[in-house]
């Protein structure tokens, strides 16, 4: 019995120091000196641990072993950086850096399958990747977009890639004239950017499906778009505008003398809300800008402005009729909703006229104007209603009066009968 | 024709007693002095009811109490229903006709001293119809579900529920729930149509009863010679109708030129619009609210302000049995100035609301 | 006539007057309009002959748009016309069987659902039933 108490006694013993061993292995495992000793430090040697914090790469597990190497669970600074411990990549080297995981599809499907791993690849057809192996360290490379130890995911709206953060991204070197007094491209492209009606759209709407830098140029492969790849640049949203285009004469033109078809009229970064000044013949027009005055060309361009203008006007004629009735009480939703109608055909038309063919557009512009005479109709009849309701007025109130008189007479005679 | 007539009234007479009713009324006399162009003022309110119940009638036959079809019902009536905006604008531009015509009739009351001995319950069921045709004005006001009368009954509703343990009962009961939904609307209705109607049957029938049998009341103080009596039928009530015509007139003018506006449809999620206020009957109230500081002797300014409300109404409903001069028919000066000071009041508030900015 | 007389008259003939001008818009209003109903949650978009398999049809539904389109299997849908990117009116586009918004080429499946392009949300969706010869529209509760 003394036996068996005994190894009772040790069992227990043995599972209870086992424990601890295991326990206190494991909370030296997990103690990242690393960050340990960082996080005393200051300035350059801090903000890494502070960065990484809400970095993406930590929330899959990963810690600055991961790309940096050296060995987390040593405590003296000599035995941490061991062999494996690469430190800070060289500049230029730190793409190979990053696609030493990025580039690699079998470690990369562990966290996420459907992650590209080609962006390498694409990196060194774009500009600044061919720069970089002609050793041009001055161009942008994965840290300087995605930034190095606070890395979010672009669909994170506080990432350096979010739609709304990428013209800034891109910005910080393509706008600073001193940093970019070497390369022979303009820098005027945020400023110019910021006024377009895509910035609008992004900035104020909130409408992410607005182009920014890279849905035109590129990420990766940041390149400028060719001359004759602007157009289908351009056609991605705004497809029915270019087939116009391409089955209209001006196509051939512009190829022949390889104008850029949308940018032409249109501008690359400060692209405006088209103005119908821009057709026709006008100062502001852009039909002018190649043909002469007087030329086939030049009449047709009048000849489409015209009709625009006057399809225009008829449709002001009748929204100044509709505001008429409406302020005079005659209600007048069901004319204003078939207005709009004839505002969507407008719509059309001044699409219509990447087309440059008179007859289509004096057709779509008929088919408008039959709904605008339906509008001016109701309208007046509605300004009729009105008139109808004055005469009313008028009628009743003269009776009212009448009745008033009436009323006068009698009080006046029977006040005289009760006083006499 | 004069036979026909005769036979007729000869008719009624010996089923309904007529000839008693004609001799009574012959005798109905007004006294004629120069305060008496205020008495026309108890008839055009009754003018301007029996109007908002006729047009209100016939606005019943299109009108629809549900979330889904209020505000397009209203829209219907304004285009589609042939006269149908003016029989709205009538109904709504009379309603506030109608409140301004009952302040007027009760402060001329008030100062003409009408409320004394007899008259004491005329001024309380008076009061009370002040009471009713404001419950009126603002059940009224909700139903054609747009963004201003929504979100002036949220405003006016979460006042209401603020009042110390009932409040939020009160609030829940006037609202059909914890908000202005679909169940409110049924709830004004209710109120709109039914119990309002009702309850001011009940108490204008009072009213009008007890004028008819007490007379019109004479102001304190005139000698016997300067006053004349006039019979009111022909005579007055032949001046009542020259008054109620050309008030007529004037509403017609209103609804052609100003037709009341139909307004956005109420969107409950949408942010209460900046300087919501009520229907401008309310704003002195309104008012005295927004610009009372936040504590008075650390008790809430608003808390001070209802209840100084509802103590000055109990107080003014009362005004019969304390004021003891006039009930001697003495010249009563005290509570004359204080019904000066408290008309100022409401008519600098109510001011105020549209002149004060960020109000 | 004496005075007498003609003042009774001249009261009588104008309160007759000014009751008429009072009746006329009274019984006018009273008498069934036109448009019988408030047009809220159901209309009669089309007639059931009037649209062919694989076309549509942009018909008002209370303040707003609605496209009826007749599938070409002969099914009919009804959605809001009004784009989720930015209001344009939308089109069914016949050789694709799908919906289309010409502005910025977001395209929206025969549920509602976007597919391509810029819209952020799906098309909201109407209840049709066919009544006899009328094709009628309403909204989903």
């Amino acid at each position: 019995m003394k036996a068996r108490k005994m190894r009772k006694i040790i069992n227990l013993l043995s599972i209870f120091f086992l424990a601890i061993s295991i326990f206190s292995l494991s909370l030296y495992a997990q103690k990242n000196y690393c960050i340990e000793c960082h996080q005393e430090l200051e300035d350059e040697l801090l903000a890494p641990v502070e960065a990484f914090k809400i970095d993406i790469h930590q929330q899959f597990g990963l810690s600055c072993a991961d790309c940096h190497g050296g060995n987390p669970a040593e405590e003296d600074i000599d035995l941490a950086k061991d062999k494996t411990f690469k430190g800070t990549p060289q500049r230029f080297r730190i793409p190979e850096f990053c696609a030493s995981c990025h580039s690699d599809s079998r470690y990369m499907r562990r966290f996420n399958p459907s992650i590209r791993v080609d962006q390498l690849d694409i990196y060194w057809t774009s500009k600044h990747g061919q720069l970089l192996k002609k050793g041009d360290t001055k161009v942008a490379l994965c840290t300087d977009c995605h930034a190095a130890h606070g890395i979010q995911s672009a669909t994170h709206p506080k990432s350096w890639t979010f739609p709304w953060n990428i013209p800034q991204t891109c910005s910080r070197c393509h706008s600073d004239t001193n940093y970019m007094k070497d390369y022979r491209i303009p820098t005027k492209q945020w400023d110019d950017y910021k006024d377009s009606v895509h910035a609008h759209a992004l900035f104020e709407k909130k409408d992410l499906s607005a182009p920014v830098c890279n849905d035109c140029h590129g990420n990766h492969g940041a390149t400028p778009p060719e001359i004759t790849s602007i157009a289908f640049v351009c056609r991605q949203c705004h497809p029915s505008a270019g087939e116009l285009f391409s089955q209209s004469p001006h196509k051939k033109a512009f190829d022949e003398m390889e104008l850029s078809e949308c940018e032409a009229c249109h501008g690359n970064h400060k692209i405006l809300p088209p103005s119908d000044e821009m057709l026709g013949t006008g100062e502001k027009a852009v039909c002018i800008q190649c043909h002469e005055s007087e030329s086939k060309p030049y009449q047709v361009a009048s000849q489409i402005k015209d009709k625009l203008d006057a399809f225009i006007e008829k449709i002001r004629h009748a929204e100044s009729l509709l505001e008429q009735a409406d302020r005079q009480g005659v209600e007048v939703s069901e004319p204003k909703f078939r207005l709009t109608e004839a505002n969507s055909t407008l719509i059309f038309v001044r699409n219509l006229t990447h087309s440059f063919s008179l007859m289509e557009i004096e057709e779509k512009i008929g088919d408008g104007e039959k709904v605008v005479a339906e509008v001016i109709k109701a309208g007046e009849a509605a300004l009729r209603e009105a008139k109808f309701r004055k005469t009313g007025l008028i009628i009743a109130t003269c009776f009212i009066f009448l009745l008033s008189i009436a009323l006068f007479l009698k009080i006046r005679q029977i006040d005289k009968k009760t006083s006499t | 024709m004069k036979n026909i007539l005769q036979s007729i009234y000869f008719y009624l007479d010996t089923r309904f007693k007529l000839s008693d009713l004609i001799q009574f009324a012959k005798k109905k006399k007004v006294p004629e002095h120069k305060y008496s162009f205020w008495y026309y003022f108890g008839g055009i309110c009754l003018f301007l009811f029996i109007l908002q119940v006729l047009t209100g009638i016939l606005l019943l036959l299109y009108y629809t109490p549900s979330v889904d079809s209020a505000h397009e019902s209203i829209q219907f009536i304004m285009s589609q229903v042939k006269f149908g905006w003016l029989m709205r604008s009538v109904h709504s531009w009379s309603a506030n006709i109608l409140i301004a015509a009952i302040f007027i009739h009760m402060f001329s009351s008030f100062f003409l001293k009408a409320y004394r001995s007899p008259r004491e319950l005329t001024w309380i069921t008076g009061f009370f119809l002040l009471l009713i045709f404001l419950a009126f004005g603002f059940s009224g006001y909700l139903l054609p579900w747009n963004e201003l009368s929504f979100f002036a009954t949220r405003v006016g509703t979460d006042i209401a529920g603020t009042l110390p343990l009932i409040g939020k009962h009160i609030k829940t009961f006037i609202l059909g729930g914890p908000d202005v939904t679909g169940a409110t609307i049924s709830r004004f209705f209710w109120l709109h149509i039914g119990i309002l109607p009702l309850l001011t049957v009940i108490i204008l029938g009072i009213h009008v009863l007890l004028v008819q049998i007490l007379g019109m009341s004479k102001p304190i103080g005139i000698p016997q010679n300067k006053v004349k009596e006039v019979p009111f039928f022909p005579n007055f009530i032949l001046k009542d109708s020259l008054g109620w015509m050309l008030i007529l007139a004037l509403i017609g003018v209103l609804c052609v030129f100003f037709p009341w506006e139909i307004g956005q449809k109420a969107d409950p999620f949408a942010a209460t619009p900046i300087g919501i206020k009520p229907e401008w009957y309310f704003t002195f109230m309104f008012t005295t609210l927004k610009i009372i500081p936040a504590h008075i002797f650390s008790i809430e300014g608003e808390m001070i302000a209802i209840f100084g409300f509802m103590i000055g109404g109990l107080l003014w409903m009362l005004v019969p049995f304390l004021d003891r001069n006039a009930a001697k028919e003495r010249k009563s000066s005290v509570f004359s100035f204080l019904g000066w000071i408290i008309l100022l009041y409401i008519v600098v508030m109510t001011a105020l609301t549209y002149l004060l900015p960020g109000l | 006539m004496n005075r007498r007389k003609f003042i009774d008259f001249f009261l009588g003939g104008s309160l007759a007057g000014t009751v008429i001008a009072f009746l006329y818009p009274t019984i006018r209003y009273i008498l069934p309009t036109k448009q019988i109903e408030v047009v809220i949650k159901k209309i009669t978009a089309a007639k059931v002959a009037e649209l062919a398999p694989n076309t549509y049809k942009i018909f008002k539904f209370g303040t707003s748009p609605g496209i009826l389109i007749n599938t070409s299997d002969g099914e009919l849908r009804a959605f809001s016309a009004i784009c989720t990117h930015l209001t344009c009116t939308v089109i069914y586009e016949s050789d694709t069987g799908t919906i289309l918004c010409p502005c910025h080429n977001g395209r929206f499946d025969l549920s509602g659902n976007v597919i391509s392009g810029p819209p952020p949300a799906p098309l909201e969706s109407h209840n049709v039933e066919i009544s006899g010869e009328d094709i009628v529209v309403s909204k989903k509760d």
